[in-house]
């Protein structure tokens, strides 16, 4: 296995734009949303179910084939696991439901 | 060493013979790449970050897609891949549904810890699928990523444990002589085999000693961490298992693990930041495992006497104000008080009082963590309000109301040198009319550290455990005795 140079040209770019994108994206997510945003990404770096599906499929040697299918197991449960969790986070973030309340004390207040 | 080759051997198909394909695959990995960015763009605000969810799901659907469709994959294969992905979802949908919303920081570590693995086995299969033919780049980060995996494993499962309070695990941080000198030692010894199979990847051995010595750094980067510590070091190791995969990228040559490992490296380190921030420390003392520095032989300083109330005139006065803000702290989550606050601010909002929470970046046990568990007891999110926002209002409120929160709200990190927590930003609580501290005994917070809050002439204390305190304060507001329950 030997990646050629070009790979690893492309792959540093990719990686340096990618990073100053995530840099960019993720600065804007408000505190509030957080643990949300931990779970997402940990949902997303998951993505090495991409390489543990290669070197299960790949049945190279009877050592790797175990090896990748802990990994896929592994990778499956965080991307599983973590959509839904995420998920179901979100759902619990609500706006106020009647906007008439702070009104209510604004008066309350003047008074 | 070897000289990079200019040969690879990917798994793609071969994009001369077999465009169509090579095309396909490569067009479904950057539909996913797009579909993660989305995700992360549409998490900047809460009423789109759900349609975030589904972006990101699309392109996990299409990477996953593109991955079946590569040539390299057998007929046995893709049997032991539906298996595989069967148990793993099996696996996955009770820890996505069922974990309660009290454990989620441990629940977030145990995810690091599986992510981790799968990148550290994927990388050691590698390994051994390719030596000795592996270039000196390639190698060296083949043993970071490696390394890496080995270490963000014990270090969440550690991590994960202490945070729910595994029996034989040490809760308090334990520090030692020489920890510092053994931590670099075993990480040295990780970086020098990295360097010898850099320079000959036929040195099987060298493996085993990387991943032993990985696992040892992980488990030593978290003994010396306290309750305080852990939002810094989850992010952190959130950031370590994202770069775990981006390393991955490279040897895998592929394109999309890249991207999406330096979103998660640079999400975690962007939150790492923030909470050392916070806490006011430097970067490259979190960076390097330098945690619990703080937990020292911090001496008594003067104590002086507290005033504590009772319910009821805690009730007369928390009924008599405009303005209430709430300050949560880690003692909510333990007492799993949250759904009791909200009702406490929804029977003060019935008698005319706004009712705002303070949260403060490090407040609990993860980034976010007051955030999940307010929200979890339907407190609108509105109401949640950060520290930099609500610092200024502080002199216009009339009563604090500090629920299981210490640190964050000690003065004593704004005017005394001599503290431990001196220079952290704090909640400016003691600039409000009145604060109320809802505590069960007077013990110090984590850092150790007395509380001069405490002491404070417009300070009244209440007793008691923070849920029992909520029960018995919407009592009192409410006048009406049978809503007890506690």
């Amino acid at each position: 296995m030997n990646v050629s140079v070009e790979f690893i040209m492309t792959g540093l770019f990719v990686f340096a734009l990618a990073g100053f994108l995530g840099f960019e994206t993720i600065r804007r997510v408000p505190r509030l949303l957080h643990t949300p945003l931990m779970a997402l990404t940990n949902a997303l770096s998951a993505i090495s179910l991409v390489g543990s599906i290669v070197v299960l499929g790949g049945q190279y040697t009877a050592y790797t084939t175990i090896l990748g299918f802990v990994a896929v197991i592994a990778s499956m449960i965080n991307v599983v696991g973590g959509f839904l969790i995420t998920d179901k986070m979100l759902k619990m973030f609500k706006p106020r439901e009647k906007p008439k309340k702070p009104e209510a004390a604004e008066a309350e207040a003047s008074s | 060493m070897t000289e990079l080759l200019p040969m690879a051997t990917s798994f793609f198909p071969d994009p001369s013979t077999d465009t169509g394909l090579y095309i396909l695959i490569s067009l479904l990995y950057l539909a996913g790449a797009i579909g993660f960015v989305l995700s992360l763009k549409w998490m900047s605000d809460a009423k789109t970050a759900r349609k975030g969810i589904f972006a990101g799901e699309i392109g996990f659907v299409l990477a996953i897609i593109g991955t079946l469709l590569l040539p390299v994959i057998t007929t046995t294969g893709y049997i032991y891949i539906a298996v595989a992905m069967l148990i793993g979802a099996a696996i996955g949908v009770p820890l996505g549904l069922l974990v309660p919303m009290t454990a989620m920081p441990q629940r977030i570590a145990l995810s690091h810890a599986f992510g981790a693995l799968a990148a550290g086995l994927v990388g050691i299969a590698k390994f051994y699928d390719a030596t000795p033919d592996i270039n000196w780049f390639v190698m060296a980060v083949l043993g970071i990523e490696i390394t890496l995996g080995a270490l963000v494993f014990t270090g969440s499962l550690m991590a994960a444990g202490k945070l729910q309070e595994v029996k034989w695990l040490a809760q308090r941080p334990i520090v030692f002589p020489l920890q510092k000198t053994l931590n670099f030692a075993v990480l040295g010894l990780a970086v020098l085999m990295v360097i010898i199979l850099a320079v000959d990847p036929s040195q099987v051995w060298a493996i085993p000693v990387i991943i032993v010595a990985g696992l040892a750094f992980g488990v030593l980067l978290i003994i010396p961490i306290g309750g305080a510590d852990m939002p810094t070091v989850i992010a952190l190791l959130n950031s370590y298992a994202g770069i775990a995969a981006a390393l991955l990228g490279f040897v895998l040559e592929n394109n999309l693990l890249i991207v999406a490992g330096a979103l998660d490296g640079m999400s975690g380190l962007i939150l790492s930041i923030i909470m050392c921030r916070a806490m006011n420390r430097s970067f490259r003392n979190v960076l390097f495992g330098a945690f619990g520095a703080t937990e020292a032989e911090w001496g008594e300083q003067e104590v002086g006497s507290i005033r504590s109330a009772s319910f009821d005139e805690a009730g007369e006065i928390l009924k008599n104000s405009r303005l209430v803000v709430v300050v949560p702290g880690y003692g909510m989550a333990v007492a799993q008080a949250q759904h009791k606050v909200r009702e406490l601010a929804d029977t003060l909002e019935k008698e005319g009082v706004e009712v705002k929470y303070a949260i403060h970046p490090v407040a609990g046990r993860m980034p976010g963590h007051m955030n999940v568990l307010l929200a979890e007891a339907n407190v609108p999110y509105e109401q949640l309000i950060d520290m930099e926002e609500i610092n200024p209002e502080f002199p216009q409120v009339d009563v604090v109301l500090v629920l299981g929160a210490n640190d964050v709200v000690n003065p004593a990190a704004r005017h005394d040198q001599k503290s431990p927590i001196y220079g952290m930003p704090i909640l400016d609580v003691d600039k409000a009319a009145t604060v109320m501290v809802v505590k069960r005994s007077m013990r110090p917070g984590f850092a150790g550290v007395e509380n001069e809050l405490f002491f404070n002439e417009k300070t009244l204390m209440v007793f008691g455990d923070a849920k029992d305190v909520m029960g018995e304060l919407i009592t009192e507001i409410s006048g009406n005795r049978d809503s007890i329950n506690v």
